[in-house]
């Protein structure tokens, strides 16, 4: 290609920074030498490297990346432009983004001027909670409150994936992870083999714990199976569904099991490189998550051959910058190889074609915890506990109008009404099961036992496993509006039902809202809801309508 | 001269639409197997000449045991794939596709989407007083305006600028949802850009957003009438590669420059003085 590139020069802050992440720039005769073409996907990384030192990205750091990694400058503007995090105004070094959604705002949350709003940011026990970004020489983030509860079930003998975290395990340290019988599952999962190992995870019906419920192992079978190469691994935990936020305390409080599952998972798929791309409004874990793959590295446990057995394999983290669909797993990919995060069409699927167009598997943080449950038990074992479509255990995200907000582990199967007696729910008006995307139950459902197949047969969606409390005070109206605002902004903006659509559907309840409707907007609603779900290319524009449409039939919400 | 292919021949897949079986060669989209069977199906965001992007979703189909419609325009023909394309699904999703991009859009120079509007009787208006993306037309070179007050984010024009034809990747999608907008770099006027005025973009752009600078004139002017004009094939006289270029002539005068998508040189495209330096020919004394 040949570019033309912006005319603005970065300072030298800024292409310190940016040198940072693509390497050290060759003088050639004054003119700077590109990176690799293929490095296209450092550029989200550079993008925010120069962010977090001076606070936005200048006209000088764009152009800059743009020529280092050999990206048209409209393009990366493009790219840029579409993150939500990254700003292209100079602004404040110091800005504070305070969470406005679900859970936040039945706790209250006011923005205060000067303040960004912020879609969900993963710290609904503790809401109302915002998000401190600081630029500069040594740039931070900080998660407010900085801490939150304990974990409600902390030293119960019955938990499985959250037994380590408040039991005396340091996230920061592989000695306290092996103490606490860490990489006794890989060291099986080497002794076993790799097909042995997918027979395990077959074996143990153990379904993806992101919303889809895809059967792992088949997953597995379907990369390990692929005679394309490389093959690569991806972790998701990008997790941004309002109200959610179990990954975030899996990987705060213990970092190394998700590496070391990771690294079961590669082994047995025959990757030999791995990505765990996590949000950007978790400064907590990205530190604990750097600093695990750092020991493992010095420690034989990751590298050109974990643990003497000559299996080659490596993680990088890879932070998103503000975007909702990113989570959507082709629309990650995107991003991690630095476009905008539009979700691809499928079929291909990604164990066929996914990152960089080979092979790929992608997880979810909580089922790669489970896979060690799966290896140090076996998958028969496994498999007794739950229910015949549900094994293992699940975790649930409580927040609202709860005594005990928190993350909660229980076996699938347990009534929702239990689960809400554990968290110290009174009288609930309303539960929003499974986040923005899931759908809005009724106190006399509540006895729905919690497995996939049960929430299924209910029209509804375990998702993610958010469990949101609406009591008689709430404003079930400003849920549901706050949510049809959620999936507008969010909407990527590639086809036209969720662009358009998700537009019109807040436009048609708002007006229902203000008492001003047209008289045809439950018709449109419907038709919107429809078309959504039927044509739009994800995920994303397939829910947008499922939680707002719940509220309306279950609840009787904006209904006549 | 046509190329002679010296691949395996390819193996046929067989499939049912709407109960009748077609075979098409292996690789072949759903579309394509509409069109061998003469089954007329909408489109906005796909061109012959153009990498699918699968995004206006007009083109949607029902495949029997998918969740969800799939887009024909992209999707392959799989071996016994039964598909339906005039169904009550298929038929709503299309309608309000339409109704979605006629609410937020002005549609009124976008032939082939007013067609569809009336076969599917698509009615915009009910959504009522709505958000669009009206703005001021952007007119900031002597060769092509910008309106995109009129734009459906087909993609074309940035596939066209980038990878499928020109490799100049002047504009882009910027910004996200329903503020996603056709942008050059930081939003800096054509002349600053990377723009090289091939006008291929114009040449691909489904609802005259993208417009000749000549076209809009005239039709600011009152005076464009399109049943007027004759168009007259000719070869560009500039260089040796031999691009076919069709005269847009109206009074007398060349009022637009395109050429044919079907030729095996340009296969449509072409450069900014094939596209744009016709007017020596007019430069009467």
């Amino acid at each position: 290609m040949d570019l033309r590139l912006l005319d603005a020069e970065p300072s030298d802050a800024e292409r310190d920074a940016i040198d940072a992440v693509v390497g050290g720039a060759v003088q050639n005769g004054g003119r700077v030498a590109r990176a690799d073409r293929s490095s296209r996907h450092l550029l989200l990384p550079a993008l925010r490297a120069a962010q977090r030192r001076i606070g936005f990205v200048s006209e000088g750091a764009l152009g800059y990346a743009s020529r280092r990694l050999d990206v048209p400058p409209a393009d990366a503007y493009g790219v840029a432009s579409f993150y939500a995090l990254l700003a292209l105004e100079e602004r404040p070094a110091d800005v504070l983004h305070v969470c406005d959604d679900l859970s936040c705002r039945l706790a209250g949350a006011e923005v205060p001027a000067g303040a960004h709003a912020s879609p969900c940011l993963g710290l609904c026990e503790r809401a109302p909670a915002s998000l401190r970004t600081i630029a500069g020489e040594r740039p931070r983030e900080v998660q407010l409150p900085e801490t939150g509860p304990p974990l409600p079930q902390a030293g119960d003998p019955g938990l499985r994936l959250l037994r380590r975290i408040g039991a005396g395990l340091d996230p920061g340290s592989l000695d306290s992870y092996r103490s606490h019988g860490g990489y006794a599952a890989l060291r099986r999962a080497v002794e076993l083999g790799p097909t042995a190992v997918l027979r395990e995870v077959a074996d143990s019906r153990l379904l993806g714990r992101g919303g889809a419920a895809f059967p792992t192992g088949a997953k597995w079978e379907a990369v390990a199976r692929q005679p394309a190469h490389p093959h690569y691994l991806v972790c998701n935990a990008d997790e941004s569904e309002p109200g959610t936020f179990k990954d975030r305390v899996l990987m705060e409080g213990d970092p190394f099991a998700l590496l070391e599952a990771m690294t079961i998972a590669a082994y047995t798929t025959g990757c030999e490189r791995g990505f765990v791309y996590v949000r950007a409004e978790y400064p907590l874990a990205h530190e604990r998550l750097e600093n695990a793959f750092a020991q493992a590295r010095t420690r034989g446990l990751l590298g050109s051959d974990v643990m003497g057995t000559g299996f080659a394999f490596d993680v990088e983290l890879r932070i998103g910058a503000g975007a909702y669909v990113c989570g959507e797993e082709t629309a990650l990919f995107q991003s991690i190889e630095g476009y905008r995060g539009e979700p691809r069409n499928k079929p291909p699927f990604p164990v066929e074609v996914g990152l960089f167009g080979k092979p790929t598997v992608v997880n979810n943080v909580e089922t790669l915890f489970n896979v060690l449950e799966v290896v140090n038990d076996s998958g028969a074992v496994y498999a007794e506990s739950g229910t015949e479509g549900s094994t293992g255990t699940r975790l649930f995200c409580l927040s609202g109008h709860v005594a005990r907000p928190g993350l909660y582990e229980v076996p699938f199967g347990m009534p929702l009404r239990e689960l809400l007696e554990l968290a110290g729910a009174s009288a609930p008006k309303a539960v929003l099961l499974g986040g923005a995307a899931g759908s809005f139950l009724r106190p006399d459902q509540l006895d729905l036992p919690l497995t996939f197949e049960d929430a299924r047969a209910a029209g509804a969606t375990l998702g993610s496993g958010v469990v949101i409390v609406y009591d008689e005070s709430a404003d079930l109206v400003d849920a549901v509006l706050r949510i049809a605002e959620f999936f507008r902004d969010e909407s990527c903006g590639q086809c036209v039902p969720c662009r358009v659509g998700t537009v019109r559907q807040e436009e048609a309840l708002k007006r229902l809202a203000a008492g001003a409707g047209n008289g045809n907007e439950l018709e449109v609603l419907a038709d919107l809801a429809r078309v959504m779900k039927d044509a739009s290319i994800c995920g994303l524009g397939q829910t947008a309508a499922n939680a707002v449409e719940s509220a309306m039939m279950n609840l009787g919400v904006l209904t006549p | 001269m046509t190329a002679v292919s010296v691949a395996a021949p390819k193996r046929l897949v067989e499939l049912t639409i709407d109960g009748e079986t077609v075979r098409v060669n292996e690789g072949s989209t759903i579309l394509d197997a509409c069109r061998r069977l003469g089954i007329s199906t909408p489109t906005l965001c796909y061109a012959d000449t153009l990498t699918p992007v699968n995004v206006c979703r007009v083109c949607v189909v029902e495949v029997e045991g998918a969740r969800t419609l799939a887009p024909s325009c992209s999707r392959k023909a799989e071996p016994g794939m039964v598909v339906h394309t005039d169904s009550e699904r298929v038929r709503t999703s299309r309608r309000l596709v339409l109704e979605l991009l006629a609410s937020s859009v002005d549609l009124s120079l976008a032939a082939d989407a007013q067609r569809y509007m009336s076969i599917y009787g698509a009615e915009p208006q009910r959504f009522g007083e709505s958000a669009t993306v009206a703005q001021p037309v952007k007119v900031d070179n002597d060769l092509y305006v910008r309106d995109y007050s009129r734009c459906i984010l087909c993609y074309k024009c940035v596939e066209a600028c980038g990878e499928d034809h020109q490799n100049t990747f002047a504009i882009a999608v910027a910004g996200r949802g329903f503020g996603s907008h056709i942008s050059t770099e930081l939003d800096v006027p054509l002349p600053e850009s990377a723009c090289v005025y091939c006008g291929n973009c114009v040449a691909v752009c489904p609802t005259g957003a993208l417009m000749p600078k000549s076209e809009f004139d005239l039709r600011e002017a009152g005076t464009w009438d399109e049943a007027k004009q004759e168009q007259v094939d000719t070869v560009c006289p500039y260089c040796g590669v031999g691009c076919n270029l069709t005269l847009h002539v109206q009074d007398g005068d060349i009022v637009k420059v395109t050429s044919p998508d079907d030729h095996d040189v340009t296969r449509g495209n072409l450069c900014v003085k094939g596209r744009f330096g016709f007017q020596y020919v007019q430069n009467r004394r």
